[in-house]
């Protein structure tokens, strides 16, 4: 967090009303899981240049505010609303409960990690606390949204999912044609398109010949927004309100968050395809937990010393949780055989591996 | 008790298991007020409501991602391609998101996605194909293909009380063309990834499925006249493949034909093969060898359909030259 000094009062003022119904315990909460995805991110980067980390590591460094946001504004707890995740979204994925310990095992692919060692990073979900990890295949979430969606409808449970599109992302046939049956069928779905302004290293406009997103979804005949990505609490009061909407059985709203993706695609990538300055100037000018913290100082909402303690707390967590699986054994070679069916329930091991 | 198509058998198999499981629902094209393009989900609407039988846009991938997401919290969706070779629309989302949902996240993934296959009904390129092949290389997904009567229903009860994803292919030629009794109300179930003992016979082994399992039959029948004794398996699951059964056949006759209807390169005639010289190459007399399709697109014009599927006489010769070898 930026430190500053308190402005010397000489009249004590009173603090502006929070917005959209949050409470200060609300804010300190959507300022810890801020702080806990940029500080795992962190540590992750540690691991990864200690080849700890298997494979890509891949950062929403400057999503963080609107991927907190969004899912904060959900009702969260066992079977209650759901959202699944892009590799830019681990905030909405810790805001949903999963724990940084099976983020760094996933990366690490232990024994130990939710799916096994199988999967990549943020590619595990958990049904009951309601969150479900993408497939590589962008787009194709969506769909797989959209039906769990309609569960929620065709069962009259009052429960809305949300699904997040980057802007390369809705270039996909199944991102049109989910969010079409998605809109056809009314069913209670937020959609969150992340302008980040990179699909890997294409910019927008070699995407799309429009200027936004909600220009794309404007023939689907369902309500759009448009969002500053950074603004934390201004993305929280978008999505309440379009989860609220779908809640009552109003169909899907598409929400168009502006933000920036300040890495690379992964970790490896040179970024040398950003305009100079680009990357300085966002970070800057635009990080989102900088100016959620200005906000809630500037506006007495809290005070600096409680985001202090948060800080120190979230790395001691960080600290415990590393130490705690870091030496974590790989998955027994043969545990790779089980499980692609319930029945038969594991393939056959092939003849020569037991001559 | 009446004879029934085995396109009403589907029919009776999906309504029953509608009626006995609520979480059982429809979704596809012209599925609801039309009844489907065959005439399959006929009535279900009027029975179950507009809920459980849901007319949706042209968007098969869509329309497999949204089962997909309805089968990982509990329902068991039953998805109609109209055809069945519009489901290569779908191809990704079931090979790279269904497929490997339990694999690589745990996920339950119980749904069916079933539609008329097949050729003989001079569907031109586009409502003639045979998809297994396409879905058999991929773990994950099981594949059923009933070519009776009573398989039609008890494989589509099957497949809907299954654990894991099934692709249910039905063969238009049969769907009115074959005709049986069938217990009135019986729960008529055919366990998944068991072959059928069509034909019992002592000189050779046709292994096959779908629609050829009639033809098959019928060369059977011609080739009974010439005194040939000739053992007919309907494989009837084709993931999880039977392999038991087809090589109880194989050490039986020694001699082994694999007919399909789907084209030759890379169709489900070549693994069966390899799995026979794994498993039983010391019980054979001959070659194993193949009646397909030929590796063309699937053409309209009645003489070249007929020229390029496989045909009951092609059958008949091949069995004959498999014999004198």
């Amino acid at each position: 967090m930026m430190s500053r000094t308190a402005p010397a009062a000489l009249t004590p003022r009173e603090a502006p009303p929070i917005p959209a119904g949050l409470t200060r315990g609300q804010l300190l909460e959507i300022y810890r899981y801020l702080r806990l995805t940029r500080t795992l991110e962190e540590r992750l980067v540690a691991l990864y240049r200690q080849s700890k980390v298997i494979g890509g590591l891949f950062r929403s460094l400057g999503q963080e505010g609107e991927s907190v946001a969004s899912a904060y504004a959900l009702e969260r707890g066992r079977h209650k609303d759901f959202l699944s995740p892009l590799i830019r979204n681990l905030g909405s994925m810790l805001v949903m409960g999963a724990s940084p310990i099976q983020i760094l095992r996933q990366y690490m692919a232990k024994a130990t990690s939710p799916s096994g060692g199988r999967e990549l990073n943020v590619h595990f979900g958990d049904l009951e606390l309601g969150y479900l990890g993408q497939i590589s295949h962008l787009g194709d979430m969506i769909p797989v949204l959209a039906g769990i969606a309609l569960t929620f409808k065709l069962r009259g449970e009052r429960r809305v999912a949300l699904v997040y599109i980057g802007d390369g992302g809705t270039s996909t046939g199944t991102f049109h044609e989910g969010l079409n049956l998605a809109a056809v069928q009314r069913v209670p779905l937020v959609v969150i398109g992340e302008y980040n302004h990179w699909a890997y290293s294409t910019p927008p406009e070699k995407q799309f010949a429009v200027r936004h997103l909600v220009d794309r979804v404007r023939g689907y005949g369902i309500p759009t927004s448009t969002v500053d990505g950074n603004d934390v609490l201004a993305v929280y009061a978008e999505t309440r309100g379009a989860a609220e909407r779908a809640r009552r059985g109003e169909g899907v709203q598409f929400i168009e968050v502006k933000t920036y993706r300040r890495t690379g695609h992964a970790e490896h990538d040179d970024q040398h395809y950003v305009p100079a300055g680009e990357l300085e100037r966002w970070a800057r000018d635009n990080d989102p937990i900088d100016r959620y913290v200005l906000r809630l100082l500037d506006n007495d909402w809290v005070q600096a010393r409680e985001l202090a303690d948060i800080d120190a707390r979230v790395r001691a967590e960080i600290d415990a949780a590393t130490d705690a699986c870091v030496d974590d054994p790989p998955p027994q070679p043969e545990s790779a055989l089980p499980g692609v069916y319930a029945d038969p329930p594991a393939a056959p091991l092939h003849w020569y591996r037991s001559l | 008790m009446a004879d029934v198509t085995y396109l009403e058998a589907l029919r009776e198999g999906l309504r029953e298991e509608m009626a006995r499981d609520e979480r059982v629902f429809i979704l596809g094209e012209d599925v609801g007020l039309y009844g489907g393009a065959f005439k399959v989900t006929e009535g279900l609407m009027e029975q179950f409501g507009e809920r459980r039988v849901i007319d949706t846009p042209i968007s098969e991938a869509a329309i497999v991602g949204a089962a997909a997401g309805a089968a990982h919290m509990g329902m068991r969706p039953v998805v109609e391609m109209q055809f069945i070779d519009f489901i290569s629309c779908a191809y990704d989302m079931l090979t790279n998101y269904v497929a490997t949902a339990r694999y690589r996240a745990g996920l339950s993934t119980p749904l069916v996605v079933r539609g008329p296959c097949g050729g003989y009904v001079r569907g031109g390129p586009f409502h003639s194909q045979n998809v297994e092949a396409a879905f058999f290389h991929t773990p994950g997904l099981k594949i059923v293909y009933p070519a009776t009567v009573a398989d039609a229903k008890g494989l589509i009860k099957s497949a809907i009380r299954d654990e894991d994803p099934v692709i249910y292919l039905e063969h238009k030629w049969l769907y009115r063309r074959v005709k049986a009794e069938l217990p009135d109300g019986a729960d008529v179930l055919t366990p998944i990834g068991e072959a059928r003992l069509a034909r019992e016979g002592r000189d050779l082994s046709i292994v096959t499925y779908g629609a050829t399992v009639w033809k098959a039959l019928e060369a059977a029948d011609q080739l009974a006249q010439d005194g040939m004794s000739v053992e007919v398996l309907d494989l009837r699951t084709l993931v999880p493949m039977d392999d038991a059964a087809i090589m109880r056949s194989v050490r039986k006759t020694s001699k082994v034909l694999i007919v399909h209807e789907d084209t030759r390169t890379g169709g489900i005639a070549g693994e069966i093969a390899a799995r026979i010289n794994e498993q039983a190459f010391e019980w054979l007399d001959s070659p194993i060898m193949r009646v397909t399709a030929h590796d063309v697109p699937l053409p309209y014009a009645p003489t070249l359909e007929d020229f390029v599927l496989p045909q009951t006489e092609d059958i008949v010769k091949a069995a004959r030259w498999l014999a004198k070898y």
